[in-house]
Parts: C-alpha cells; structure tokens; sequence
C-alpha cells in the first residue's frame, strides 16, 4: 500500500488505527481539534466548578485529619484543572477564552457538580461514587489518542484513585458508626446514586458524537458500556457498607453476568444540562465572582511585571 | 515521631509545664486559624495558581496546627486529643492573635495579614529550632522550611499589589491600614510568654521584632509602600479577648462535633 496515495485524512486514520499518538505538531482533521478541545476544556471545567461541592465542607469537616485530607483533595482537582487546561492549549485554545465560554454558559462541565452538598456523608459519596465514575470514565482516557491528554490523565488518574479510597473509607466509618452516621451515609447515598448514573451521559442511541469519536479512538467505551460497568463495581460496595442503593429494579442477571437496574430519570438529565440543576445557577456564578473579582489581582501582577521587564529586573 | 514523644518532653516543675502547654496550645490555634481562613478561598481564588497556593499554605498550617496540638494534648497528658482541643474549646479559651482571626476581605487584605504573620511566623520558628524544647525545636525545623516559602510568596504579593496599578495600590494600602494595627500583638508577651522567655523556653521578642521590623521595611520599600507609623496596638486574642469575628469561625469550624459529640469521623 503506497501511503502516498493516502490523504491527509486516511493517513490520520491509519496512525490512530495502529495506535500511534497524534502530537500537537502533527496534522489532525480540524473536527478532531475541536472535539478535543471540546471534550479536554468540558474536562478542566468539571475539575474547577467541582471543587465548589465538596468545598463547601472543608470549614466543616468533622476533625482536624479529614480537613487536611479534604483541603488536599480539593487543591488536587484544581492541579487537574491546570495540567487539563494545558492540553488544551497545545490545540491552539486559550485558556481566557475557555474560561471566558464557561463563564457564558457556552462551554458545558460535568452535571453531577450542579447537585449540593447536604451533609459531610456527601463528601463521602462523592469521593466513592463520583470520583468513581470518573475513574471509569478516565482510565480508558490514559490510552486516548491525542498525547498531552493522555499524559495528563494518567497524572489524574493516580491521584483520582487516592480520592476514591478516601470517599469510601469516609463511607466506612460511618457505616460502621451510630445509627445517626449511618443513616446520614444512606441518605447521602439515596441523592447522589441517580445522578452519578448521568455522569455516563446519554444513552448510546442518544449520544450522537459517540461513534466518531470511537473511531478516532478519544473514546474507548460507549457510556452504556460504563454505565453497566459501574453498576457491576458499586452494588457489591454498597452492600459490604451495609447500605441499599435506592433503585427497586435492581437485580443480578446470571445470564449477562451483570445486574440490571432500572432507568435513569432523563427528563431530570436534559434539565440539569440545561442550566436547570439545583445549584446550576450558584456554580456558574461562584466561578463568573470569582474571576471578575479576581479582574484586577491579575491586572496588577501583569502591571508589575511590565514594570519590572522595563526596568530590566528578570 | 509519636514514640519519640516523652523522652524529648522537657523536665520542669508542673508550672512551667502547664505554661509550657499554654503557650503551645497558642501556637496551634494560630496556626489553625489562620489555615481556616486561608481554607476559605479554596474554589474562590483570582488565579487559578493562587487558589492553588492559598490551598498549600493551609495544609501546611494545619499541619503545623496539628503537630502542636498533639504536643500540647501529651504535656497536659489528661487523654485529650488534637480533636477536643481544636473542636471542644470555646472561643474564650481560643489563644490566636487577632490578626489571623480577621475575615479575608479582598484578595489584598487576605496578603497584608499573611506577610504580617508570615514575617512573625518565620522568625519566631527559626529562634524556636534551636530552644531547649526539643520536640517543639523538632516541629519548628520542619515548619520553618515551609514558612520561608510562604513569606517568599506573601513579599511577592505585597510587591505586585504596591507596585502594580492604581486600583491594587489603593486596596492594598487601604488593607495595611485597617491591619496594622493587629501586627504589635504578636511581639507583645503574655505573662504566659514572659514567664516562658525567663526560663528560656521561648525567644526574646525584641530580637524578633527588629528583624520584622527589617523584613517588612525591604519588603514595603520594594512594594513602594510607607511603613505605619505610631499606630496603637490592638491586643486581646492571645489572652482570649477575641474580636466577635471568632465566635463565627469557631461555629463553622466545631459544627460537627458540637452536633454529633463523641462519634468517629
């Protein structure tokens, strides 16, 4: 086969079948730019607004240990946001100009940060469960087919990890704790099981850019696919933690190996996309506060070191 | 660390020892609240490398908060914790200095009160390394490291802000003034603390205040900033007359324990 007589196009896809990393330098069709800065800066969002849930407890984790592993994990999500960003600066976007659309509402972030914290046993759930959707969602991503993004999530799956075993030991002590503990963790885990389901996105027949996305190998599994897998991961958690995931068809399937379980709520999905979660409205504009009110922090530090380059101090 | 406890426990009449424990007890819930405060910015920051940071400087405070207070719940050796001294007093019992009670405000007051205390913190940590204590010398080494970076970090940003635009000037300025004034507490001994330094187990503050006195010039000089002059010293917090923004913290900070007393977290 002469390559060439390939163009520019089938000779991309040739690499991405043989599994060769597209690298900022080389040629890439522009819808596969745009779907990655897409995807990577949708990404950065989630990590920055979901520091907002679970910061919202650190002034009032219940002792001085849980506070600094709170603090850390937190401060972790925003260094993903860093390294995310980044990548996506080597696809030619600004980081302004990402903020600048998720400020907007132009630019989309996970729907799971638009849901409040209520209790510290969501601090909890959120450690166990979100962070382990993401994992599922992202460890497939440490193979994706653009470099930067897999070197920076292989970065944040590490630490993703970390947050994980955090979240459940929470949920351990508590379920080992008073009947008051334990039935702060059940409640926690009766909010947020729903919407962790949604953290897959739609479902297959509704998730338009899935199959394009798959051939370019940014993607390796259909949301489906993690969907079923998360489920198959968390029931039996769930029940060594003693709690009951709050959905009545759940069932184990012997035939699929699997359970089954019943159907999201995806009136609720479309409406929290849309900008109608319950907390959808404080989110945004914690961040929109914070960079405005940041607005003249960064004029100053520019101002200095215009000052000092002039004055020809490094 | 934990086993090495008792055998670096200084031997001392049972008054020194409760002042000793006093005075630790002082350094803790400084460092505490001070990284409670900078907790408060966590998600909020004007740049997405400060929030970072702010982040790392309360980690390492509370770090700092929790080795003392272990420290102190061993030279009382009544069974407390680090949890019950920091969760189960109120704040009349509370020994921070004012300073590092006071709200954020904007990002430049959040600045000024941390070079205040960041300039304090890394000169009295570096007499601390080598006092007769040796635990609290053995904490002090390992902190004094990171105070160094955080009072790099707070210069850093007294100068940008001094000498950046016209709005950053202002504010900043306008932080120092309401600030200042809180800055003389910490070089102000307690008879706590002045019956500690008579036996040596704490620094001489003068000492300490001059190199302040000449950190702070350097750095405001830079910043093109004037240094306060003459003004009155408002004091308290150390003896536990706090100003009223402590009940609030305090309330935030001991939520849990006070509503669910006695449980594992």
């Amino acid at each position: 086969m002469e390559t060439a007589e390939l163009t520019q196009e089938e000779q991309f896809q040739t690499r991405i079948d043989a599994d060769v990393r597209i690298e900022p330098k080389d040629w890439m069709p522009e819808a596969y730019r745009k779907t990655l800065i897409r995807q990577i800066s949708q990404h950065a969002h989630s990590e920055i607004v979901g520091m907002l849930p679970e910061g919202n407890w650190i002034t009032r984790a219940p002792s001085l240990k849980r506070k600094a592993i709170l603090l850390a994990k937190v401060q972790d999500e925003a260094g993903h946001g860093l390294y995310l960003y980044s990548a996506a600066e080597t696809l030619g976007a600004s980081r302004d100009q990402m903020l600048a659309d998720l400020h907007s509402g132009k630019a989309k972030y996970s729907s799971i940060f638009n849901y409040p914290t209520l209790s510290w046993a969501d601090m909890g759930t959120i450690g166990w469960l979100v962070d382990g959707a993401a994992i599922l969602n992202q460890v497939p991503l440490c193979r994706t087919s653009y470099g930067p993004y897999a070197r920076a999530m292989v970065r944040v799956c590490k630490e993703e990890s970390f947050h994980q075993r955090q979240g459940f030991e929470i949920m351990q002590t508590l379920s080992e704790g008073t009947p008051e503990q334990k039935q702060m963790a059940q409640e926690a885990l009766n909010r947020w099981w729903w919407p962790t389901l949604m953290m897959f996105g739609p479902k297959d027949a509704d998730s338009p850019n899935t199959e394009q996305s798959m051939k370019w190998r940014i993607k390796r599994f259909t949301n489906d696919e993690l969907r079923q897998k998360f489920v198959d991961m968390m029931v039996p958690q769930a029940e060594f933690l003693g709690l009951t995931v709050p959905d009545e068809k759940l069932r184990w399937n012997e035939a699929k190996q699997g359970y089954d379980f019943g159907e999201v709520d995806w009136a609720e999905f479309w409406d929290v996309v849309k900008g109608n979660g319950p907390c959808s409205r404080e989110r945004l504009q914690a961040r929109v506060d914070a960079w405005n009110e940041g607005e003249w922090v960064r004029e100053a530090a520019l101002a200095h070191a215009a000052k000092r380059s002039a004055r020809g101090k490094v | 660390m934990q086993d090495t406890h008792t055998i670096l426990l200084p031997e001392v009449t049972p008054e020194v020892r409760q002042q000793l424990f006093d005075y630790v007890l002082q350094l803790a819930d400084t460092s505490l609240i001070l990284a409670h405060r900078l907790s408060e910015w966590c998600g909020h920051g004007p740049i997405l490398e400060q929030d970072l940071a702010m982040a790392n400087i309360s980690l390492d405070l509370l770090g700092e908060a929790r080795s003392y207070y272990q420290y102190a719940a061993e030279l009382e050796g009544q069974g407390r914790t680090e949890d019950d001294l920091a969760y189960l007093r109120s704040a009349v019992q509370y020994r921070n200095p004012l300073l590092v009670e006071q709200p954020n405000g904007d990002f430049a007051h959040t600045i000024v009160r941390q070079f205040l205390y960041d300039a304090f913190h890394y000169h009295l940590l570096v007499q601390l390394q080598t006092g007769p204590d040796r635990q609290l010398a053995a904490i002090a080494e390992k902190s004094v490291k990171e105070a160094a970076y955080h009072v790099k970090w707070s210069a850093e940003w007294v100068i940008r802000l001094g000498d950046g635009t016209d709005e950053s000037r202002r504010r900043v300025e306008t932080a120092i003034n309401a600030l200042w004034r809180y800055q003389g507490e910490l070089t102000t001994p307690t008879p706590t603390e002045q019956a500690l330094q008579a036996v040596g187990f704490v620094p001489g503050y003068a000492a300490i205040q001059q190199q302040i006195d000449q950190h702070v010039a350097r750095v405001f000089e830079e910043a093109t900033l004037a240094v306060p002059q003459g003004v009155f010293a408002q004091k308290g917090g150390k003896t536990g007359r706090h100003s009223e923004h402590l009940g609030y913290l305090l309330t935030e900070l001991q939520y849990m324990q006070r509503a669910y007393p006695g449980m594992k977290w």
